[in-house]
């Protein structure tokens, strides 16, 4: 599917760096330990903002649930429709979510509470982004 | 008169807070709509600013007083349905000229500041007190409420109005472009439309519970009809059709398990109530109506979207703020006017108040029962969004007019209008209103 072309900025120019690198990376508070995603100039849980680092995942999870888009608002990904847009939960913290369309899924077959593995796709610009595909081990 | 943001002191958004301090020394009596339309058709008479004080005009006659009565003006200046004026588009001058315009050529056309109703509203000539309260009724309802009890205003029109332009619901913008900002792309490259977060809640809901997306056409059909009762609202005004079960279950998908009928219809619409004291409030038309608390959420999802889990714990939350400040009881709800724009949403605030005793998981299955307006277990009595069009106000509305005894063909019957609630937007992040026939 042809993403958006992706413009990284200050806050998360290294979470797309590591994408480009095959490194899926997550913001973590070394004040209160805790992970978030999205990405924020400061620690949505305790406030620090000179605490935060970009952490390494192990690029694995579990599928919490799932949509299937038919009418879709961005114009790029309109030709595609429908399509899934499940919400993966990681192994490293389920209270992180990221999205996915779940290349190799069939539309509305999505299995929940599958296992899941980080890929990285191009977008239309070239930026990598995470994907996510069904199975416990990196293709 | 500079208008002023509301300070976070004046929301509870906690428990343990005891009875609110203005428990039915708050009064709502006046009520003005619009018309509806379904867009804007570029005339002046039309625009969202005329349309405002129209509303505004009938709020304040039906409840009987004199324009110099009213000392307060609490209103959101943010009027975008999801439309928005194309940069570069020429500005209708005939419009603007129509009415005395402030610094911005699009006030009145595309937003709405308090200096552009008070500039063309000129029988206004007392107003003090001026507060903005932002994204929909349901915060400026709070706003003023706190602003009356704490005195700062006695006599208060409170004020939300809709714009909505040719071209589809948030399709231009950075949807359009080929690529977008790092930031954004965290969670807009997958190309959800605005129901996708509350479809996956409600895809959990009916995996968790065990129930099905066709467990909701009871609920659509009661909404559709209710509001077809409702004489100012979009589908009784411009498509007075009833919606089937067959309808809802043909209808084609948004966002799966969300369909076309799951999500509501952007409108053009104003409408304004007149808020006061007791005190005031006998000299007035109109039979008060009180307030026995607000509350609100502030709750924000750990990471994207929130989870079920997210939602049940904050509804909850939610309904125990409403009966801690107003000193009620689930069981003394005669009905309720939760949000349900969109409508997968609606059952979690049902289950969050504890409705008729409903615990989480139950609300599909009581959908099943007697709703109406007739029965003992009114739900939705205004018929909502989805019964009327978008406007986050119809529920407010309707609980006033109910409470009043002058809600028309959509009096309901089965049980007797003492206490009711409503509110919203979302599970997380809204704010709710207790309205009560007696003061206390």
């Amino acid at each position: 599917m042809a993403k958006q072309g992706v413009v990284p900025d200050a806050l998360t120019q290294p979470f797309w760096d590591a994408a480009n690198e095959g490194r899926l990376v997550i913001q973590h508070c070394h004040a209160c330990h805790r992970l978030q995603h999205p990405p924020a100039s400061t620690c949505q849980h305790c406030g620090s903002g000179d605490h935060l680092a970009w952490k390494e995942m192990s690029g694995r999870g579990t599928i919490y649930n799932y949509g299937v888009v038919y009418d879709c608002p961005v114009r790029l990904l309109q030709q595609d429709q429908p399509f899934n847009v499940a919400v993966i939960m990681l192994d490293e913290d389920p209270g992180i979510q990221m999205y996915s369309h779940l290349p190799g899924t069939p539309v509305d077959a999505v299995p929940v509470g599958a296992r899941v593995t980080v890929i990285f796709e191009a977008t239309a610009n070239g930026q990598k982004v995470p994907e996510w595909r069904v199975g416990s081990e990196p293709r | 008169m500079t208008p002023q943001h509301p300070p976070a002191s004046i929301y509870r958004t906690t428990e343990g807070l005891g009875l609110w301090e203005h428990r039915g020394k708050v009064a709502a009596v006046g009520v003005g709509h619009s018309p509806t339309a379904r867009r804007w058709d570029g005339k002046p008479e039309t625009c969202v600013g005329a349309w405002s004080i129209l509303a505004l005009r009938r709020a304040i006659a039906d409840a009987g007083v004199s324009p110099d009565q009213i000392d307060g003006l609490v209103l959101d200046p943010v009027t975008t349905t999801g439309a928005y004026w194309a940069a570069g588009d020429p500005v209708p001058l005939d419009v603007v000229n129509a009415f005395q315009p402030t610094s911005d050529p699009l006030d009145g056309i595309a937003k709405l500041s308090a200096e552009w109703i008070v500039q063309n509203m000129p029988e206004l000539t007392n107003i003090q007190f001026v507060m903005y309260g932002p994204r929909c009724m349901s915060h400026a309802i709070v706003v003023a409420a706190q602003a009356v009890g704490a005195g700062l205003t006695h006599t208060c029109l409170v004020l939300k109005s809709w714009h909505n332009f040719e071209g589809r619901y948030y399709q231009g913008g950075a949807n359009a472009q080929d690529a977008i900002d790092g930031t954004s792309a965290i969670s807009r490259l997958w190309g959800t439309p605005a129901s996708y977060g509350t479809a996956v809640q409600f895809a959990e809901y009916c995996r968790k519970y065990g129930k099905t997306h066709d467990m909701m056409a009871p609920f659509i059909s009661n909404s559709r009809r209710n509001g077809l009762l409702f004489p100012e609202g979009y589908w009784a005004q411009h498509r007075p059709e009833p919606l089937t079960t067959e309808d809802y279950l043909a209808a084609r998908w948004i966002a799966k398990p969300a369909n076309l009928f799951d999500n509501d219809i952007p409108i053009m619409v104003s409408a304004a109530y007149l808020f006061t004291t007791p005190e005031r409030a006998r000299d007035m038309r109109q039979k008060p109506v009180y307030i026995l608390n607000h509350a609100s959420s502030r709750a924000a999802p750990r990471s994207l979207t929130p989870t079920l889990d997210e939602v049940e714990a904050e509804t909850a939350k939610t309904g125990r703020k409403l009966y801690e400040g107003a000193g009620i009881t689930a069981a003394d709800l005669s009905f309720e006017n939760m949000y349900d724009g969109f409508t997968l949403f609606h059952q979690f605030h049902l289950e969050g108040l504890g409705y008729r005793g409903m615990k989480f998981g139950e609300a599909l299955d009581f959908y099943q029962t007697d709703i109406s307006i007739t029965g003992p277990n009114p739900v939705s009595p205004s018929g909502g969004n989805i019964g009327s069009g978008r406007s986050r106000f119809w529920m407010h509305t309707d609980c006033i007019q109910q409470l009043q005894g002058r809600a028309g063909a959509r009096q309901i019957t089965g049980v007797k209008p003492e206490i009711a609630v409503s509110g919203g937007p979302m599970p997380l992040g809204g704010n709710f209103t207790v309205w009560s026939a007696t003061p206390a």
